[in-house]
C-alpha cells in the first residue's frame, strides 16, 4: 500500500528540534520525502503499523501532530505533481 | 508469499552506492541521485567499472536478501556482495543429493528441457498467428519449426540419460533458432539473425539477447539464493567453478519466453534501431549506453506486468516468476511434489 505521512513538530525548543530530526530519520528509512515534511512510502501492512507505532512513540502529542494518508494501490492516479522536484515513481522502473 | 520488489540499476559512471539509514544513497559528484528505501528492493545492479559501493551496504543488502550484483559495462555478470549463505542447510543437502543423484537429476532436467522446448514452440506458433498471415512462407517455416519441437517435446520427457537429453535440447536449440529469423517483420540489413553467437555477440540481435539473458540470469540467481537453494548446483548443468549451474538450469524455461519475446517486441517495435548498437575493431557488437537504458526500462515494464500462474492458478507477475519456480523446485526436492512443475506459457 502506499501511504502518505505528514507531520508537524513544533521547533521552538531543542528538544523540538531532536524530535523533528528523528521523525524525518524514521520516515527517510521508510520512504521517499516529497516536500520538507511531506513522506510517499510503500509499504506492506506490518511494515505500516511499525513505522506508524515509531512515529506516535517519537513525538510529544501535546505540540506535535501527525497524519497518514492511505492512497491504496492505485495511488498512481492520485497523485499530481506541479513545479520542481518532481519525486520517483517506487514501482516503475529505476535506473540511474 | 514474497511480493513483487522493484530492481534499481545503476549505469551512471562514478557514482558511489552508499548506505544511508535503511535506504541505499546513489552519490554523484557530491550530491544524491537517488535514495530508494531498502525494503522497496529486490536486487541492485550495477554496470560498468567506476561504480563503487559502501561495504556498509554490501552487507545490509545481503542480511536483508537483496542481491547486489556487479555488472561490466555490457552487462555481464561480474560479482555479487553476498554474506553467509542463507536459507536451510537440509535442503541445500538434499539438493545435492539430489544432483549426484543421475536418476533424480535427470527427473528434474527432463521437465526444465521440455518446458524450454514448449515454450519456445509457443514463441514460434504466436509469431506465425501475429505475422504469419502476411507472408505464406514465414507462416509455413514458423509452423513447421513448431511442429519439429513438439517431437522434441517428446524426446526430452522420455529421455534415458543425461547427455542424450542435452543432445535434444540444442537440437530444439538449433531448430528455433533457425526460424528466429521468421519471427523479426522488419525489413533491412541491421536485425538479420543467422547464427547464435557470443563471447563477444557479432550482430545487434545476438547483443541484444546476451544483454537480456544475463539480466535474465540475475534474476534467477537471487530466486535461487532467496529460496534457500544453492544456486551452484545444476542438475541439467553441472558443476563448474563460478557458473550458477542451477540458476542457468531455471532459466532455460524463461529464456524464449521472457528474453526472447522482449527482444522481438524492441525490434519489431523500432524501439532499438541499428544506430543503438556499435561495432568494435574486434567484431564484437554492443549496445550503446542509452539504449541498454531504453532495454532496462522495457525490461523493468515487462516483470511488472501480470499474468496467472498455469500451475499455481494465482496471479502473479512476471518478476516473481524466477522465485516461484525455485520455490517449486524447493518444494520438490523436499518431497511435498513429485515432479518439478517446469513454468508452462499457455
Amino acid at each position: 500500500m502506499y501511504v502518505l505521512i505528514t507531520y508537524d513538530v513544533a521547533t521552538s525548543t531543542p528538544s523540538g528540534t531532536k524530535r523533528l530530526r528523528r521523525v524525518a530519520k524514521a520516515c527517510k528509512d521508510r520512504g521517499q520525502r516529497v516536500q520538507n515534511s511531506v513522506f510517499e512510502c510503500q509499504l506492506d501492512p506490518a511494515q505500516f503499523v511499525l513505522l506508524k507505532q515509531k512515529l506516535i512513540d517519537l513525538i510529544d502529542p501535546r505540540h506535535d501532530s501527525l497524519r497518514f494518508y492511505h492512497l491504496g494501490s492505485n495511488w498512481q492516479r492520485k497523485v499530481d505533481h506541479h513545479g520542481a522536484k518532481a519525486g520517483y515513481d517506487i514501482d516503475g522502473p529505476l535506473l540511474v | 508469499m514474497r511480493k513483487h520488489l522493484n530492481t534499481l540499476y545503476v549505469t551512471l559512471d562514478d557514482s558511489y552506492l552508499q548506505q544511508d539509514g535503511e535506504s541505499v544513497a546513489v552519490r554523484h559528484a557530491k550530491e544524491t541521485k537517488l535514495r530508494v528505501p531498502l525494503h522497496n528492493l529486490d536486487g541492485i545492479v550495477t554496470f560498468g567499472w567506476s561504480i563503487g559501493c559502501s561495504p556498509q551496504l554490501m552487507a545490509t543488502c545481503s542480511r536483508q536478501g537483496v542481491t547486489l550484483s556487479f555488472c561490466d559495462g555490457h552487462g555481464r555478470f561480474q560479482a555479487t556482495a553476498q554474506g553467509f549463505s542463507p536459507g536451510n542447510v537440509l535442503l541445500r543437502r538434499t539438493q545435492y543429493r539430489a544432483a549426484d543423484d543421475p536418476d533424480s537429476s535427470l527427473a528434474i532436467a527432463r521437465h526444465c528441457v521440455a518446458a524450454k522446448l514448449a515454450n519456445s514452440r509457443q514463441v514460434l506458433l504466436r509469431g506465425a498467428r501475429d505475422h504469419g498471415t502476411e507472408k505464406p512462407d514465414r507462416h509455413a517455416a514458423l509452423t513447421t519449426a513448431a511442429a519439429h519441437l513438439a517431437h522434441r517435446i517428446e524426446a526430452a520427457l522420455t529421455a534415458t540419460d543425461l547427455d542424450a537429453l542435452r543432445g535434444v535440447e540444442g537440437d530444439g536449440a538449433d531448430t528455433y533458432f533457425q526460424a528466429f529469423n521468421h519471427l523479426l517483420t522488419i525489413d533491412g540489413p541491421t536485425f538479420r539473425f543467422t547464427t547464435r553467437s557470443r563471447r563477444p555477440p557479432l550482430d545487434p540481435i545476438n547483443a541484444l539477447l546476451s544483454f537480456l539473458y544475463s539480466l535474465l540470469a540475475h534474476d534467477l540467481r537471487s530466486a535461487c539464493e532467496a529460496s534457500g537453494l544453492d544456486a551452484a548446483v545444476g542438475f541439467l548443468h553441472r558443476d563448474r567453478p563460478g557458473r550458477a549451474g542451477l540458476a542457468l538450469d531455471l532459466m532455460e524455461e524463461f529464456r524464449a519466453v521472457i528474453a526472447d519475446r522482449l527482444a522481438l517486441t524492441l525490434i519489431n517495435r523500432r524501439q532499438l534501431t541499428s544506430a543503438d548498437f556499435v561495432t568494435q575493431e574486434t567484431g564484437a557488437v554492443t549496445l550503446k549506453e542509452d539504449s541498454r537504458k531504453t532495454v532496462l526500462v522495457s525490461w523493468q515494464e515487462r516483470k511488472a506486468a501480470e499474468l496467472r500462474h498455469p500451475f499455481l492458478d494465482e496471479k502473479t507477475t512476471w518478476g516473481l516468476l524466477p522465485h516461484l519456480q525455485a520455490r517449486l523446485l524447493a518444494r520438490h526436492l523436499r518431497g511435498d511434489l513429485d515432479a518439478y512443475p517446469a513454468f508452462l506459457l499457455k
